[in-house]
């Protein structure tokens, strides 16, 4: 970029002070200085007072054994006689994935469905949807956790009197138990009918998708997929002779043993967290669903189209464009806020890794570092993956 | 909540600069007040009582911190702290001294850079159950859901007492002492298990004492005492020697109501520790006066003990352990001369 001063012709001299290019890389170069400066004198002065007080620092702790139990751990082993600290990384992270994607799911779903029932028509419903969402927008995160783990799930019957659907199902204040399912021989052909399900799926959404294109006639494609994801494996299972047998839940002298159970810890944030979010993410349906002009609404109406396909294919694919921005923002907040179940006794990376393991080894800093680590890491995967499905529902300009 | 304090915390070990470790007694001169961590509430040890002032045997051993050095044993700022909460803080210079039932081991000696001044309270991992489960040993828990706090030494003691005995266990885990209670009281835990002197401090708190009972099996060792920053040692002899003096002066028979009477006397120990004769509160940089102001104003070991946690008191603990070695316990303080 050339200045023209007035009085200054070109090539001449101008004075280094009054030069507006060199000002501007003095100043960055300033501030980039000052910036190194401080980040070297954070770290000089940490690794100084660390090593006068003589504590341990680096990341060999992730090796050495954990020796502790956790209470909730789902899909790898865990031993305390054997398991490090980087297994209890692991399973934080997986702890916390669990409940967040479980609460991102299930929050969406009761999001649609109030957004929608606010804007109803009908007096009862709308005002229901109303009541809702005022009272789970304002009351803190953290008491309604303690409200449902506290006064709704500690409150059910005591695990000498669970409360039980046939012989095999019961719920008590220690969780959900019901029977699990241990693989046989040749178990592996159901997950396979599964994933071959899927995938005949995706490729008859396509074939509908193209059909519709040329022809205009529609093919019900949701109850085709669902019949095929459903349906494969239990014909899989049929044909091979049901490959598994049950575990049934038994009680014990002191608890319920074998089988599976859903913690009251797990359900209490789960429940939690997913109608919390589950209020906002309502009010953004609601306010995307009335960005849509009502031209569109009348429009459909007087091409004859039903109420029900108008919301579903005029209204909520031109809302969502509006949606999405926003509901991004929850699903990071529904993730983050799951660091809140330290409180309620779920173990998850806060509580076990940020708690006791960095109380058994003390080291603040790694430890600390690495659960931000994580944390930056999911939230900029979900928010990569949302601006990506965004980029694909906005509008095409033809 | 909970995170933003911890990473706080972090930050604040990130900024500090050496002025906190060089020379804590000047600091706590200079400010006036010593900042001493304790529970955030475990009754007899560390709890505030209804007018809101926090009290208790942990808390008495500040007191006399306060005493000896200032001469008044109200000099101080508490900080409750969790059991997770309280290394950092001690770490961080965030306190100068922590007084909460902590057990002594170790690597927290070495790789935590502290330094443990003494045993106040020895102690064992105990658990606690319902009577009416019908169970009268720890042996007999296999498969019973226990509640504890996090970041303890229990944690790891449960873990190795259940494989040693080759049984199986479930746990849920809490950040305070209440909420572990809560949730045990509710029924869905069966057992409750920590320092014996907790269950019994938790025991006293709930609504019928007596539908719980403390098993008889202690698990491990957990000698607890207060704890200082590793490095300043002038700083932690006065703390390991205040302690000392309240326990030499229950030897030597000397409580907060002969006090001034004893200051008379003709025994030469009894002579030093008042400052009657000799310079040991030279020594440790403080008032000739330091352990008879202790003594005066917050009483013996003795005292203490049974001000918060003996049989007049709702927890009713007996001596034991912690009873003086010459009259079969194994409390014993190196003489102070």
């Amino acid at each position: 970029m050339t200045v023209d001063v007035p009085g200054m012709s070109e090539g001449a001299k101008v004075s280094p002070f009054r030069d507006p290019k060199v000002r501007a890389l003095f100043f960055q170069i300033l501030v980039i200085v000052t910036f190194l400066a401080f980040v070297y004198y954070i770290t000089d002065n940490t690794i100084t007072n660390l090593e006068k007080r003589g504590i341990a620092s680096g990341f060999d702790f992730l090796t050495q054994n954990s020796g502790f139990d956790i209470g909730i751990v789902l899909f790898v082993d865990y031993n305390a006689q054997v398991s490090t600290h980087g297994d209890v990384l692991l399973i934080g992270i997986i702890n916390t994935l669990a409940v967040s994607l479980s609460g991102i799911i299930f929050a969406t779903i009761i999001g649609f469905i109030f957004g929608v029932l606010r804007l109803s028509k009908n007096w009862l419903v709308n005002k229901i949807a109303a009541v809702y969402i005022e009272v789970v927008r304002n009351i803190p995160l953290l008491v309604q956790l303690l409200f449902w783990y506290l006064a709704v799930l500690l409150e059910l019957p005591n695990v000498r009197d669970s409360a039980k659907i046939g012989e095999s199902i019961a719920l008590n204040n220690r969780g959900l138990s019901f029977p699990s399912i241990v693989p046989e021989v040749g178990f592996w052909i159901i997950p396979v009918a599964f994933l071959i399900g899927i995938v005949a799926t995706v490729f008859i959404s396509r074939w509908a998708h193209k059909r519709q294109d040329e022809t205009g006639q529609p093919f019900p494609v949701i109850t085709t997929g669902l019949g095929l994801i459903l349906g494969l494996p239990i014909l899989a299972a049929l044909v091979a002779g049901m490959p598994f047998g049950f575990e049934y839940p038994t009680m014990g002298r002191f608890n319920i043993s074998g089988g599976w159970v859903v913690k009251p810890e797990f359900m209490a944030l789960f429940l939690g967290l997913s109608i919390y979010t589950g209020g906002f993410i309502a009010e953004i349906v609601r306010s995307g669903i009335n960005a849509v002009s009502h031209g569109q609404t009348e429009a459909a109406n007087s091409l004859g189209i039903k109420p029900s396909i108008t919301m579903r294919l005029v209204i909520i694919p031109q809302a969502l464009r509006v949606i999405i921005p926003p509901l991004t923002s929850q699903y990071l907040n529904l993730t983050k806020n799951s660091s809140l179940g330290t409180a309620i006794g779920y173990s998850e990376i806060v509580a076990i890794f940020a708690g006791t393991s960095l109380n058994q080894t003390g080291q603040a800093i790694e430890i600390i570092a690495l659960t931000m680590l994580f944390y930056l890491t999911i939230s900029l995967i979900i928010s990569v993956f949302m601006n990506w499905y965004n980029k694909r529902i906005a509008l095409v300009e033809r | 909540m909970k995170k933003a304090s911890i990473i706080a915390i972090a930050t604040a070990a990130t900024f500090m600069a050496g002025a906190a470790s060089a020379a804590t007694l000047d600091d706590v001169k200079a400010k006036g007040f010593i900042q001493c961590g304790i529970t955030t509430g475990l009754a007899g040890f560390a709890a505030p009582n209804d007018k809101g002032v926090w009290e208790g045997f942990d808390v008495d051993f500040c007191r006399a911190m306060s005493a000896a050095i200032f001469g008044d044993a109200s000099k101080l700022k508490y900080t409750p702290t969790t059991a997770k909460e309280r290394f950092t803080a001690l770490q961080s210079g965030e306190i100068d001294v922590l007084a909460r039932n902590t057990t002594w081991t170790l690597s927290r000696d070495v790789k935590l850079g502290f330094e443990f001044v003494g045993v106040n309270y020895y102690d064992g991992q105990g658990f606690m159950v319902k009577k009416s489960l019908g169970v009268s040993s720890a042996k007999e828990l296999d498969g019973a859901r226990v509640c504890l706090q996090s970041g303890t030494t229990t944690e790891l003691n449960l873990a190795d007492y259940f494989a040693a005995q080759g049984m199986k266990f479930d746990s849920v885990l809490f950040d305070t002492a209440d909420e572990v209670r809560e949730a045990y009281l509710k029924d869905t835990c069966d057992v409750y298990t920590t320092d014996q002197s907790g269950l019994y401090a938790q025991r006293s708190v709930t609504p019928n004492p007596d539908n719980h009972v403390v098993l008889p099996e202690v698990i491990s060792k957990e000698p607890l005492g207060p704890l200082v920053r590793h490095g300043d040692n002038a700083w932690g002899d006065i703390a390991r020697w205040t302690l000392n003096a309240l326990i030499i002066a229950e030897e030597l028979g000397i409580t907060s109501a002969n006090v001034d009477e004893m200051t008379g006397s003709k025994n030469p120990e009894i002579q030093r520790l008042l400052g009657q004769s000799g310079d040991l509160g030279e020594q440790l940089g403080l008032d000739p006066k330091w352990a008879y102001n202790a003594i005066k104003m917050v009483g013996n070991y003795g005292e203490i003990f049974e001000t918060h946690l003996g049989q007049d008191t709702p927890l009713k603990i007996s001596r034991g352990l912690n009873q003086l070695w010459s009259k079969g316990g194994i409390l014993y303080a190196p003489p102070a001369r």
